[in-house]
């Protein structure tokens, strides 16, 4: 760019180019915006967890109630993701391969807990399986509990996390059509053989990206589990509901220590969507970033 | 991958089974301070227990506001015991499910409180604005910290203390008294939903000169984070709170634990138990059992208790004070 000649005149630049201080003003915000509210609370997460060293560190993870708080959660994400899993492949295959009825106002109801508050959530589960709600007292009669233990947990955890896997597929799939299946179906494939030879693989990654994020949610709900758990220690708390209740009781190492396992959660999850998006952006194709 | 989930599921219930075969459990619903006083009496009750009778016995612990509590009972979390700030917390689960009979005050000695607390005042170290007595926290410029009586049934102790001092200075001209109390909390800069809110913002976000706090809570403040930070101004008069306990017989009916559930609730008045609860900075209902090194952290003070005629227990004071509307809304609105 050296000839002058070839040089842009003064008063021209790309529409989209700013001058190098604007450019730099809005990098520099937008740098300092992340550090200060994604960033630096992320970390202050970790150094309260090892304020008094690696041994607390531990010392606070080997204790029952946290172990057990740990363990809820594992289990809860176990039981919740696997019921969208399946949910959402047929919500997704649904709405993407047929025509119906309806299907408009489908989509809209699946996206319905993203608009929901969470403590919305937990209270129609309280309502509709609480002593005095509307299956109450046959679940009283045949010694049945759901809500304030581990079944209303699951429950509200489902339903927060309902739309996740749901919603990445939908747009791949509808992108797709339905033309490599109709294909494999005139080739002789079963309808069976034809899911796992031809849909799944279009859409696995899409599925693990979804996956992944209902995971992140199931594992760190709050105001929905809160609603339905009965806060009973070692019993129905949730890491995020243990988080709280250690930090009520001035345990603010062992708080810390439960959160930044939430948080470490948290980057593994970021870190296993940015490979995907890195290796498979091209098949992740729409639905919400 | 799919194999793997089911085995997880199948494993984790059936460990949850086993966890339940095992032994004995009790469920303690109780409200947010008294965790640490559990903590220590849920010990030394399982060995006493198995002492006495050779069975295991495991108590599990749930803490929240006062009021939610009830509501979860209520609405089907099966505690065993409930261990509550309010008695009319315990009157709404007798009344809305019967599972707590009507006359459950009666059952346990000293009308079912084995335990009393008060409320004091806590302070920034060395106490700079001076605050000895209620008075002293209607002056303009001083910012009280107390969580709102409308959500926190702590906190409708402090407001009844309040009261009563105003009753006392205005020989209860009400219209004064309603002044003194408004006044007061006009001072209170954030009002936070729980007494545990309200000492963080005390003590954590440093917000305010006093904190109108739980006895117990105050002690517990100055233990956890340094007496170098704080004191605790015990005012002349205060207000005998006095959070009851009572059996929920309907449940432990049904699962089979009203006897242990009972002795849990009677042990609580035993030497060890009401030693434990010195301890743990409640005032012991037999004092006399407590350790007299214990007791000599109580200051002497005043107390008024709900019964008091200024104010005619709850059944009078709850629509009279904390209803919608009433002289609560009236004065803070203002």
């Amino acid at each position: 760019m050296s000839d002058p000649a070839l040089a842009a005149p003064r008063t021209w630049r790309s529409p989209t180019a700013e001058i190098r201080p604007v450019r730099a003003l809005l990098i520099g915000i937008a740098a300092v915006f992340i550090g200060v509210f994604l960033v630096f609370p992320l970390v202050a997460v970790f150094i309260e967890a090892l304020r008094n060293g690696v041994g607390a560190y531990f010392g606070a993870l080997g204790d029952a109630d946290t172990q057990h708080a740990i363990w809820l959660t594992l289990m809860v994400a176990a039981i919740a993701v696997p019921a969208n899993l399946v949910f959402g492949i047929a919500a997704a295959w649904a709405i993407s391969k047929y025509e119906f009825r309806g299907k408009a106002f489908l989509i809209t109801l699946i996206d319905l807990p993203f608009s929901v508050s969470p403590v919305i959530a937990g209270l129609i589960y309280v309502i509709m399986f609480g002593s005095h709600g509307y299956f109450g007292p046959w679940l009283n009669d045949h010694n049945i509990q759901i809500i304030f233990a581990v079944p209303g947990i699951v429950l509200a955890t489902i339903f927060v996390t309902f739309p996740f896997v749901a919603r990445e597929l939908i747009p791949l799939m509808d992108e797709q059509g339905t033309q490599e299946e109709e294909a494999a179906i005139s080739l002789g494939a079963s309808g069976w053989q034809t899911f796992r030879r031809v849909t799944l693989p279009n859409v696995k990654w899409a599925l693990m990206y979804g996956v992944l994020l209902c995971n992140a949610r199931a594992m760190g709900e709050f105001g929905a589990v809160a609603v339905v758990s009965g806060h009973i220690r070692g019993l129905t708390n949730t890491m995020p509901l243990h988080i709280e209740i250690l930090y009520n009781d001035y345990q603010w190492v062992a708080a810390f220590t439960v959160a930044s396992l939430l948080a470490l959660l948290a980057l593994v999850t970021l870190v296993v969507k940015s490979a995907l998006e890195w290796r498979f952006g091209h098949e992740l194709t729409g639905g919400p970033r | 991958m799919r194999r793997l989930a089911y085995g997880v599921i199948l494993s984790a219930l059936v460990a949850a089974g086993v966890a339940q075969a095992q032994s004995v459990t009790l469920l303690n619903v109780s409200y947010d301070p008294t965790r640490e006083l559990y903590r220590a009496y849920n010990a030394e009750f399982v060995k006493y227990w198995k002492d006495k009778t050779g069975e295991a016995v495991t108590v599990q612990q749930s803490h929240g506001g006062s009021g939610a509590q009830a509501r979860a009972v209520i609405d089907g979390l099966k505690a065993d015991v409930v261990t509550l700030a309010l008695e009319g917390d315990i009157n709404a689960i007798a009344e809305k499910t019967k599972k707590i009979p009507a006359d459950w005050r009666s059952r346990l000695p000293n009308s079912s409180t084995p335990y009393t607390s008060t409320y004091v005042f806590l302070v920034r170290k060395g106490n700079p604005k001076n605050l000895k007595d209620w008075g002293d926290l209607v002056k303009p410029g001083v910012e009280v910290i107390v969580p709102n009586p409308k959500t926190s049934g702590g906190a409708q102790w402090a407001y009844l203390a309040a009261w009563g001092y105003a009753d006392q200075l205005y020989k209860g001209d009400e219209a004064k008294v309603k002044e003194f109390v408004g006044a007061l909390y006009r001072n209170v800069p954030v009002l936070d939903s729980g007494a545990r809110g309200s000492t963080t913002t005390f003590v954590q976000r440093g917000l305010g000169d006093v904190l109108l706090s739980w006895e117990n809570e105050a002690f517990l403040a100055i233990n956890e984070l340094g007496p170098d930070k704080f004191d605790i101004v015990v005012p002349p008069l205060s207000i005998k709170a006095e959070p009851p306990v009572a059996l929920v017989a309907g449940n432990a009916q049904e699962k089979g634990t009203t006897k242990v559930a009972q002795a849990y609730l009677e042990y609580l008045y035993s030497p060890t138990a009401q030693k434990i609860i010195a301890k743990n900075y409640y005032r012991p209902s037999k004092p006399e059992l407590a350790d007299p090194e214990d007791l000599k952290r109580f200051p002497p003070v005043e107390l008024l208790t709900i019964d008091d005629p200024v104010f005619g227990g709850w059944a009078k004071v709850t629509p009279k004070h904390f209803a919608n509307g009433a002289i609560f809304d009236q004065i803070y609105k203002r």
